[in-house]
Order: structure tokens, then sequence, then C-alpha cells
């Protein structure tokens, strides 16, 4: 079985401390992740809001790369790449004609014999399982687990966890010795891709789960997405300006979590890059 | 497609959609649930639910008022309409097709006019080096939106992160990229 990663663009930039993490994981516990060879953007947003054939060819581009390079899967830590090329799996899959469409324009074959898993799928295959004995400092903390809208929507496309109040994480972060609380926001959206071009809407949406997290004893929120991480995180300011708050709760991804319950650094896991100040204790 | 080939040929929203997406706007009974989960609705000239009942129409004025819409730009494309919608209509890939016929037809409400600078200088972006250069991006969406001044504080935080890079990384298919934005081109700009 051999495992690729497609990392995407966040993962190279801005979320550079959820690539190192995800990295120092797989490190820790011997895992190979090769990265798909010469990888592009897989569109995003922009992409399927104004141009649908190249939202479908820029994530069959990566996908028949990934087969070229002969992996059985790819694991795509960030929800918003693992939304897109599972959506273009799927419609591909599903339509011949289509297929043989976009083969056209990328000019590469595409058979669609890839897996695709989301990061915390790769956590449950391969680093759960092989836990025992390796967490030297649990991560004793109650935690809101944050799934935000792309992990787990459209359901019957990625088919993963349940929609509503989903779980996945929740286990995960038990197994590491915290308490995962009950809160209602896990997956209402954070404003996602507006982070920009209208601020004020993603300070008040991201605000939102910031506040109910908070106000329910969570002392960090864990994510899964680049794009949740920056609204969270780097966004805090803005967040804090618009409710007229001092929010503190600090936003960690979950694989620095397992990282820093299993003894590996600060430095090693990313920690230091955030804009909310992280310690753990 | 079975049932498309009982649709007689009509230039409304609802035969499109139904004729290219597989959507029949007809089904959608105004429960409101899209409405009620939407993030934006409060944002929205048009709530989700609201889109779905002009679509039903089917008169020019009310597509007219539809592609026009502020709200078909400030759809998150969080699923949770479509997660939620008790037809299972799939609204995100309506919101798609309407934003992509808005644009086609000039139709774009001047609301949204940043929003789609954003999503242009993303695009821009990965066609020149086929990988999202962020630095690049904001650059480019401020030279388009005009907004020269915003986030200007995070950028020193995000150098001394590490979390900015000021050198673009240009694939080695990027010739296969720009191809394939050529390909697809439905001049969006």
């Amino acid at each position: 079985m051999k495992t690729g990663i497609y990392p995407g663009c966040s993962l190279n930039g801005s979320a550079r401390d959820y690539n190192e993490s995800v990295f120092a994981l797989a490190e820790a516990f011997g895992l190979e992740l090769e990265q798909v060879s010469d990888w592009n953007c897989c569109g995003a947003t922009a992409a399927h809001n104004l141009n649908k054939d190249l939202s479908l060819a820029l994530p069959a581009r990566i996908l028949a790369l990934a087969e070229k390079n002969g992996m059985d899967e790819i694991i795509v830590p960030c929800a918003a790449c693992y939304n897109r090329l599972t959506l273009t799996q799927t419609e591909l899959r599903k339509d011949p004609e289509l297929r043989n469409h976009v083969s056209g324009i990328i000019e590469m074959d595409y058979k669609g014999t890839s897996g695709i898993i989301n990061v915390i799928e790769w956590i449950d295959k391969y680093i759960t399982p092989n836990l025992e004995g390796r967490i030297v400092i649990p991560y004793a903390h109650k935690v809101a687990c944050y799934y935000g809208c792309l992990l787990v929507r459209p359901h019957k496309v990625l088919n993963y966890d349940r929609p509503e109040d989903p779980q996945s994480m929740d286990l995960v972060m038990s197994k590491i010795g915290a308490e995962p609380i009950y809160y209602p926001f896990k997956t209402e959206c954070c404003g996602a891709g507006l982070s920009i071009s209208r601020t004020d809407i993603v300070s008040k949406l991201s605000g939102k789960i910031i506040e109910d997290a908070e106000s329910r004893g969570a002392e960090a929120i864990i994510v899964a997405c680049p794009m949740c991480h920056s609204n969270l995180d780097m966004r805090r300011n803005d967040i804090n300006k618009y409710w007229g708050k001092e929010f503190k709760i600090p936003v960690i991804f979950i694989t620095q979590a397992i990282g820093h319950a299993i003894g590996l650094t600060d430095k090693k896991i990313g920690l230091k890059r955030h804009f909310v100040d992280v310690k753990i204790s | 497609m079975s049932h498309t080939a009982t649709l007689t040929e009509k230039d409304t929203l609802a035969f499109h959609l139904e004729k290219n997406i597989d959507v029949l706007a007809r089904k959608c009974y105004q429960c409101g649930k899209c409405s009620a989960g939407c993030p934006v609705a409060g944002e929205m000239d048009f709530s989700p639910s609201m889109v779905m009942r002009l679509l039903q129409t089917e008169t020019p004025a009310n597509d007219e008022k539809t592609l026009r819409s502020y709200s078909i730009w400030l759809c998150l494309t969080c699923e949770m309409c479509l997660c939620r919608c008790p037809m299972e209509i799939d609204i995100p890939s309506v919101m798609d097709f309407l934003r992509q016929k808005s644009l086609k037809e000039k139709k774009v409400n001047p609301k949204a006019r940043r929003i789609i600078a954003f999503h242009k200088s993303f695009l821009n972006s990965i066609k020149y080096t086929g990988r999202l250069f962020e630095l690049g991006l904001t650059l480019d969406y401020k030279r388009r939106s005009l907004t020269l001044m915003q986030d200007v504080a995070l950028a020193p935080r995000m150098i001394s992160r590490g979390k900015l890079h000021f050198i673009p990384e240009i694939i080695k298919g990027r010739p296969q990229v720009a191809k394939i934005f050529k390909k697809t081109s439905k001049k969006e700009n």
C-alpha cells in the first residue's frame, strides 16, 4: 500500500504549521508520505464559483498524477482540497463522458484508482492503533472539536462521519486524554473564503464559534482545516474587534495535539507559528 | 437524466438548471430549512429558499432578479442547505450555476465586486505558477478592489511566523496548467 500526500497551497504557505505537524507525526510513527509529484492548486472556491470545467480539471490533474505515481491512496490534510478532490473523483466516476472530456482538457489519462483520505481517516488508520505506550503528556484539557463544513459535507459524496454532530475528531482527542465538550457549532461555517473580501462576515461567524466554545469551558479549539484555522486564529484581532471581546482560546490542529501528547517539541509541530498563543501544560 | 427528454426548450433558469445540472427547482416546497441554517442568509437580498421560489416562477423578471442578486455571491458553499433539505435539492450547485451565468451575462451585482475580485486574483495567481502564491494573490486583489490598506497589519506578523512567502513556487507543469486555463476559459475577465 503506497500512501501519498497532497498538501495543497495553504500547507505550503500560511498553514505551514499544519504541514509541519503532519510530517512530524508521519516521521514519529514511521509512515512514508511521498508528495504527489509536481502537484498544482485544486482551484478551491474560486474555480467552482467561476468556472465548472476548471474546477474539475485542476483536481483531475492532481488525481491523475497520484495515479501515475502509483499511489493507492492520498492523504489530503486540507479539508477544502479534500472536498474538491473527492467531489471531482465522484463526478468523473459516475459520468464516463465527463471523464473523457476532462481527460482531454488535462491531456492525461485518469482512471480514478487512487483513494482519497482526510487527515482524521489517516490518523485513525495509521496512528491511533499505534498510540499505546506513546503518550507521554496526556492532553488533559477540555476541547471543542471544530469540523467546519468541508470535512463532512456534502455527506452523500464524502460519506464521512455524520454531517451533524460528527464524532471522529472527538474520539481521537479522547484517546490522547482530552475531554471533548458538546457544543452546537461543530459544523457551522467559519466564513471560509470570504476572509479577505468580507472580513466582517468571517469575524461574525468565527466569533460565534469561539464565543460558544469558550463559554462552555473549552480550553482549545481543535481543527483539521487550514482555512478554519486561519479564520479562527489569524483573524482573531478582527474577531475580537467585531465582538468587543478578548477571546483567548487557542486553535490547534489535531495533528499538533497528538504531536504534543507523544512528546514532540513545540517547534517541531509548528506551535510557535500561531497568532493566538498556545500554552499547553 | 431520463426526464430531460420530456423537457420543452424554454429559456428560463429553471429549465437550464434541469438540463445542465439535473436540479429540479419545482421540487422545493418552501419549508425554509435552507434559509434557517444558512450562515449568511441575514446578509442576503434573497434567502436561499427565496431564490428557489424566484426560480420556480420561471418569469423573465424573476430570473433577472436572481442573476442580479447579491445572494448568489455571498453563498459560502458550506453545503448546510443541501445537508438539511428534505427534498435533497443541491442548492450549492444551483448557486455555482447561477454565479457562472450571472458572470457570463454580465449581470453581476455591484456589491459583489470585491468577492469576485478575490476569486479572479486567486485564479490568476495559479494560472501563472500552478500553485497559489498568497502574497501575489493579496497584492493583485488590492489592485483590483482598491483596498490598499486592508490587512496591512497582518503582514509583519505573518512574516515573523514564517507564514508569508516572497517568491512564488513555480511547478514544472506550469505550461500544462496554463493550457488547462486556456481550454476551460470562458472569458471570466
